[in-house]
């Protein structure tokens, strides 16, 4: 095994990080089944591509993919709040919606980034460690990302965020409209998973409008290996465990490439990956059952 | 004060399952009662309160709390007047959050919500000392998850947590009902004495009629969804079970029923 591939699975593995963070907020934070992400993911890499290829800064688009992935977000708890259509549901609506959308961004089916900047050939560590200054920005921009939520979470939004997932009639009771904040909720992840999908168009250099299919169960497979392998209790080591589960979760799927699968029998291994862990007693016990709960 | 006027609640109506839980009950609670309410199953009890705490909207007839007009108003924003606390322990508490935690959100019921820190050195003061007076030791563990208590305990931080910001209505439905015999008498004490404390204006249910006539200045029994008895002050405290039977054999003219049963004393 080379340097090399280590390097790229833990590259890819933060980057994809981030979304898994996002389906950790609404699967596991606000218990809904958000399956927006494969939509939203794309989403970003559109917003990001596109304005790239129109001159604007690359850093300056992660902040308009972002946004974008929000106002995303934030179409799934209309659908869901307002017109009482059914979270599974309220999301595939969204998700299908955002193809026809992403195309329209985007202009044609694939943007190569090829001969533009991005914010990976732009930022240079002023010290010459070879290859090391994308993984520096990748760890920065994880970093801010895993402070900022963590913060998020102690705070009195926060609490109600997490509260509202465990038990909503009770949050109901203290006061607080549980529809604001399945809405905030779903903003906020879909924001990280868009935020991802720049950074993933930047980092291969290309966006493509098919690259987000699969991506929830991806992020699914990472929170499970994440919780699995570095505990459930506190949110100070569950959130950055996710991060963890998604490098090794990339790593397996690096390694699978590497003893001869096809890339297309890839989708197959995640969701074969899932199953294995979701059906495992121990294993559901340790992550809390909770996603076999919408089961029926 | 709480008035209800002519409130009626049909479940499932203009269908088969089609079920008169609430007939127009006409009710004034006056400020500091504390009213036990007693009735068979399926009397209309819970209904009562759900109704109050707008769990769903009525089929008839109007809320009045404190001379507003409640009627329509969505359950999260009468929660900033009103307490509650059920009979099932899991129901009140996040069970994936800390003690201190779960007091936090009950503390901040009427504030914003905002990006300030849910908990400060002030706030955990303040949840110390309120825990401290309940004296169940849970004061020494705020960093314990909800889900490791016992019924009991949680049932206590329930209340704590219904009343932590004093409510203009306390909303008890059977709220002891799951717990072994010596904790249930444990919590009932609490209740009985973080009641008369802050004179909080309370409905309880019941199953217990000993309870129904020890607890309280006011009691209404209902049947079929009537209020059939509602006796207060002297009437209440020379009230005797077996007299409380005779009332409830007169008014219930189906008779058809075994009444002891229905009053679940049998
Ligand atoms: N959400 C609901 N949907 C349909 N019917 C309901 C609903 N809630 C209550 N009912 C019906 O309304 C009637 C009154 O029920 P309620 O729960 O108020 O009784 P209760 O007096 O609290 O009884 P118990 O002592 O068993 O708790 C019952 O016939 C019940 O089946
Ligand atoms: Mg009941």
């Amino acid at each position: 095994m080379s340097l090399g591939f280590l390097i790229t699975s833990l590259e890819q593995g933060l980057i994809y990080g981030i979304m898994a963070i996002g389906v950790y907020i609404t699967f596991r934070v606000l218990d809904f089944a958000d399956l927006t992400v494969d939509g939203s993911i794309t989403l970003g890499a559109a917003v990001s591509s596109k304005m790239i290829i129109m001159g604007y800064n690359p850093f300056l688009t992660l902040i308009f993919a972002t946004i974008a992935g929000g106002i995303s977000g934030s179409f799934t708890g209309f659908l869901n709040t307002k017109l009482k259509i059914a979270p599974l549901l309220s999301g595939i609506l969204t998700m299908t919606s955002l193809f026809s959308i992403n195309l329209r961004i985007m202009g044609r089916p694939n943007i190569p980034l090829l001969s533009d900047d991005t914010i990976f050939d732009i930022f240079n560590v002023p010290f010459s460690l070879s290859a090391s200054s994308e993984l520096i920005l990748i760890l920065i921009v994880v970093l801010l990302v895993l402070i900022t939520l963590i913060l998020f979470l102690k705070t009195k939004l926060g609490f109600a965020l997490r509260a509202t997932g465990d038990n909503p009639a009770m949050v109901r009771s203290m006061a607080i409209n549980t529809k604001s904040i399945k809405m905030i909720g779903l903003i906020i992840a879909n924001s990280f998973v868009a935020l991802s999908g720049a950074l993933i168009c930047q980092y291969q250099g290309f966006a493509d409008i098919s690259m987000g299919i699969g991506t929830i169960i991806a992020g699914l497979a990472s929170v499970i290996i994440g919780e699995v392998i570095f505990g459930s209790e506190k949110l100070y080591f569950v959130i950055p465990g996710i991060i963890g589960g998604s490098i090794l979760y990339r790593g397996s799927i690096s390694f699978a490439l590497m003893s001869g699968f096809a890339a297309s029998d890839l989708k197959l291994l995640t969701a074969l990956i899932v199953i294995v862990f979701l059906s495992t007693p121990k294993i559901k016990s340790a992550v809390g059952g909770k996603f076999n709960v919408k089961a029926n | 004060m709480l008035k209800l006027i002519n409130v009626s609640k049909t479940f499932n109506q203009n269908t088969v399952n089609e079920t008169k839980a609430l007939k127009g009950i006409d009710l004034k609670v006056q400020n500091n009662d504390f009213i036990t309410i007693v009735g068979g199953n399926g009397a209309g009890k819970s209904t009562l309160l759900n109704s109050i705490a707008g769990v769903f909207g009525l089929s008839k007839g109007k809320i009045i709390l404190s001379s507003n007009d409640i009627t329509d108003m969505p359950e999260y924003k009468r929660a900033k007047f009103i307490g509650r606390v059920f009979q099932d322990p899991l129901m009140g508490t996040s069970p994936d959050m800390t003690i201190e935690e779960n007091l936090s959100l009950a503390l901040n019921k009427n504030s914003k919500l905002t990006l300030k820190w849910a908990l400060n050195n002030k706030k955990r003061k303040i949840i110390k000392q309120n825990l401290s007076e309940i004296d169940l030791g849970l004061e020494n563990r705020l960093d314990t998850k909800v889900k490791l208590l016992s019924g009991g305990q949680r049932q206590a931080l329930t209340l704590l947590m219904a009343t932590i910001i004093e409510p203009e209505l306390l909303l008890l439905d059977e709220h002891t009902a799951a717990l072994d015999p010596a904790t249930a008498i444990k919590i009932k004490d609490l209740t009985q004495q973080i009641i008369s404390n802050h004179n909080i204006t309370t409905l309880m249910i019941t199953h217990d009629m000993k309870d129904a006539l020890k607890f309280g200045n006011r009691m209404l029994m209902m049947n079929h969804g009537d209020i059939i008895i509602d006796i207060n002050g002297k009437t209440k405290e020379k009230m005797t079970i077996d007299h409380l039977l005779k009332i409830f054999q007169k008014k219930n003219k189906q008779g058809f029923y075994n009444d002891r049963s229905i009053l679940s004393l049998a």
